[in-house]
């Protein structure tokens, strides 16, 4: 049987909203009185659930609520959720950075956390005084920094900067020593929060890799990232929060695959601002009036599809001033990275006169897009692309693609590359 | 299940009587990597260095020497001026130092201690350290005042035995910067209220103390009682009668009284810190 090495029993945290002021004070006072006659924390009672989108009158604000779980040895476990679910929370509590409201963890081993890569160091320093002192922070003894220096700074790749004062390094320099020294912890158990997005990505897959070897050495290691394609790559287990609550947990795969397909649960009454062109560019010659998705094959109206499906858009437009030549381009950019993901390129349209109104259709047949949320970017203008007449960036509802419900595991990119095999 | 053997547990409150000094052992190479860092990085990029650390008290006490000397004409007359408020001035810089920067122990490192976790009292402990290798650069200096009056002659002051007791002052000196240092930290994370005490409150401490006149100006009964309250007064005037022999006054009780009073603070404010440390980061 496995070994059981945290156990977190009831873990709820409790903040206060707003500045510390002349309220915060008696509302301590309360609390020390009612402890000092041996009552309840009157204030544990109130305090909202985690949701930073509403508003509240409530000073209290539940971070995390009655969070219970168990890790055993060796298991590598990712813990994922939005923004502000109160992953972040978890993790300072389990790394000791601040304690629960109530309730209790129980830990065998010693245990490191990454919240950051270069706590601590200090920019007057050389590389090679910042190892040793952002070492002995993590948690190591000066022996194993020795021991270890060599190999650090060799995975750092920065060895000829070595005698140097970080302040001088490039910021991509400054992470990789820093990464370095964090990679080189051997704790027991490892607590790690989103710390792979540094450097460029020769490092970002050097640094990947060394957490698989971490996770694959029979470490127990808590892992905290928005990036689902390294948690399911790294992880075997994981923990969905919700709203300062656990949603879900089990294998990483089919977890991931819950959160996902929630998050795309998207309200589309709240983007119809096509009608207000106030907040558009464009110079306004044509504008659009209306933008719908639909399932081709089912002609349903939609903005959800799964990976292979038709999508067709009809778009509205109506021209103010006649144009002799117009395009389209639809783009599609992550909603996390907000990074453009791809385009369609410009359509030509043909030309329009002034008060007409025309109607057109695209067509994106078999959807080669991974699972996740994509942002619409729509433009349309003259050929010359620094003048758009109307642009439409994140206005209207997402295009989303859902995990379907024969999914296998999500590939890592936006796309799947098609490949042939010749044996 | 229950009974099982865990080797940490996270809970809301600890116990209180928990003075947390072994956890702070096993960290001791991390206080010396502070340590470390607080002398190197200061002094990087200067071309003297350390030579940095005596400027301050041999400037200070030019203008006592002056000031309070020549112009009040508070020194005593039958030792070297200069010499008799070095003696005053360079451990009392320690303690405010120590003072001052160990009561800022949370707010100013809560970037780090936001971040990861080690006993909270390594940063206080590692100050209190390296300004000891100040200290030591700086008694090196008043060594030297001390055989330059010696060889000169016309003084008659020697060195007396408390000397050796100057290892011991010098740890209650720590101890006092230390506590009241953490003490005031402690008591600022959330209501910063105190931190506007903290800069003049050592500078009035100043002249509650002996730096500036020798004690037997005072013949008030009261005002000696009050001067004496000061657990600072027997450390400058243990110092000085150690290098002198005369113009001060060495008096072991009020010692034992400073060095009890260290103490109380120490465990006093040492529980309150560890009880401070657990949640601070939610409200600093």
């Amino acid at each position: 049987m496995s070994r059981i090495v945290i156990e977190a029993e009831n873990i709820s945290k409790q903040y206060r909203l707003g500045v510390v002021s002349g309220k915060t004070l008696s509302d301590d006072l309360k609390r020390s009185l009612y402890r000092m006659l041996g009552k309840p924390d009157p204030l544990a009672t109130v305090g909202v659930e985690n949701d930073r989108t509403t508003v509240t009158d409530s000073q209290y604000v539940w971070a995390l609520r009655d969070i219970n779980f168990e890790v055993e040895q060796g298991e590598v476990l990712g813990i994922i959720g939005r923004n502000g679910a109160g992953k972040s929370t978890l993790l300072k509590i389990l790394s000791r950075v601040t304690m629960p409201s109530t309730g209790e963890i129980r830990v065998k081993g010693r245990i490191a956390s990454l919240l950051e890569v270069g706590t601590g160091f200090h920019p007057e320093l050389t590389g090679r005084e910042n190892i040793f002192l952002n070492g002995a922070i993590l948690g190591m003894t000066k022996n194993e920094i020795k021991r270890k220096f060599d190999e650090i700074v060799a995975f750092s790749g920065v060895a000829r900067y070595i005698d140097t004062p970080v302040k001088r390094y490039s910021s991509g320099m400054y992470v990789r020593l820093a990464f370095a020294v964090a990679a080189h912890l051997e704790p027991e158990i490892l607590v790690i929060d989103e710390v792979l997005a540094v450097g460029d990505s020769e490092f970002q897959k050097k640094c990947l890799g060394k957490m698989k070897e971490v996770a694959g050495g029979g470490r127990t290691v808590l892992f905290v990232s928005h990036n689902m394609g390294a948690v399911s790559d790294i992880c075997d287990k994981a923990l969905l929060i919700e709203k300062g609550r656990i949603s879900a947990r089990g294998q990483a795969d089919a977890v991931i695959r819950e959160y996902v397909n929630q998050t795309l649960r998207f309200d589309l009454s709240s983007k119809d601002s096509l009608s207000d062109p106030q907040f558009r560019r464009g110079s306004g010659h044509v504008r659009i009036g209306g933008l719908r998705m639909f399932n081709a094959l089912s002609g349903e109206e939609t903005n959800e599809f799964e990976p292979g499906n038709d999508v067709r858009i009809e778009i509205d437009m109506e021209a103010h001033q006649a144009t002799d030549e117009l395009y389209f381009l639809m783009g599609l950019r992550s909603s996390l990275s907000r990074e453009m993901v791809t385009s369609t390129g410009r359509i030509a349209l043909g030309g329009m006169s002034g008060g007409q109104t025309k109607k057109a259709s695209v067509l994106l047949p078999a959807l080669n897009l991974s699972p996740g949320v994509y942002e619409t970017y729509y433009w349309i203008g003259s050929r010359m692309q620094e003048h758009p007449y109307d642009v439409i960036d994140n206005l209207t509802a997402p295009l989303v693609v859902k995990i379907p419900a024969d999914g296998q595991a999500l590939s890592t990119g936006y796309f799947k590359l098609p490949f042939k095999l010749d044996l | 299940m229950k009974k099982e053997n865990w080797d940490l547990i996270i809970r809301p409150h600890q116990r209180f009587f928990d003075l947390n000094l072994r956890e702070v052992w096993r960290y001791r190479d991390l206080v010396m990597q502070f340590v470390r860092r607080d002398i190197v990085a200061v002094y990087k990029q200067t071309l003297l260095g350390p030579v940095w650390f005596v400027v301050q008290p041999i400037l200070t006490t030019i203008v006592f020497t002056f000031v309070f000397g020549n112009l009040a004409g508070l020194a005593p007359d039958n030792v070297p001026t200069a010499l008799f408020y070095m003696a005053g001035i360079i451990p009392w810089n320690y303690f405010s130092e120590c003072l001052m920067k160990t009561s800022t122990t949370f707010t100013g490192n809560a970037s780090i201690y936001g971040k990861v976790y080690f006993p909270r009292l390594v940063m206080p402990f590692s100050v209190v350290i390296s300004n000891m290798a100040k200290l030591g650069i700086q008694l090196i200096i008043l060594a030297i005042v001390w055989l330059y009056y010696y060889l000169k002659g016309g003084y008659d002051f020697q060195l007396t035995p408390v000397l050796l007791l100057l290892p011991v002052v010098i740890i209650i000196m720590a101890g006092l910067g230390l506590s009241l240092g953490i003490l005031i930290s402690s008591l600022t994370t959330k209501y910063r209220d105190f931190a506007f005490l903290v800069a003049f409150g050592v500078e009035l401490l100043k002249f509650a103390s002996t730096l500036i006149f020798p004690l037997f100006l005072i013949k008030n009964d009261t005002y000696r009682t009050i001067i004496y309250a000061n657990p600072m007064t027997s450390i400058i005037e243990t110092f000085r009668f150690a290098l002198m022999g005369k113009g001060a006054e060495f008096n072991p009780m009020a010692l034992v009284y400073s060095a009890v009073f260290m103490v109380v603070v120490f465990l006093f404010s040492t529980l309150l810190f560890n009880r401070v440390e657990k949640s601070f980061m939610d409200t600093v």
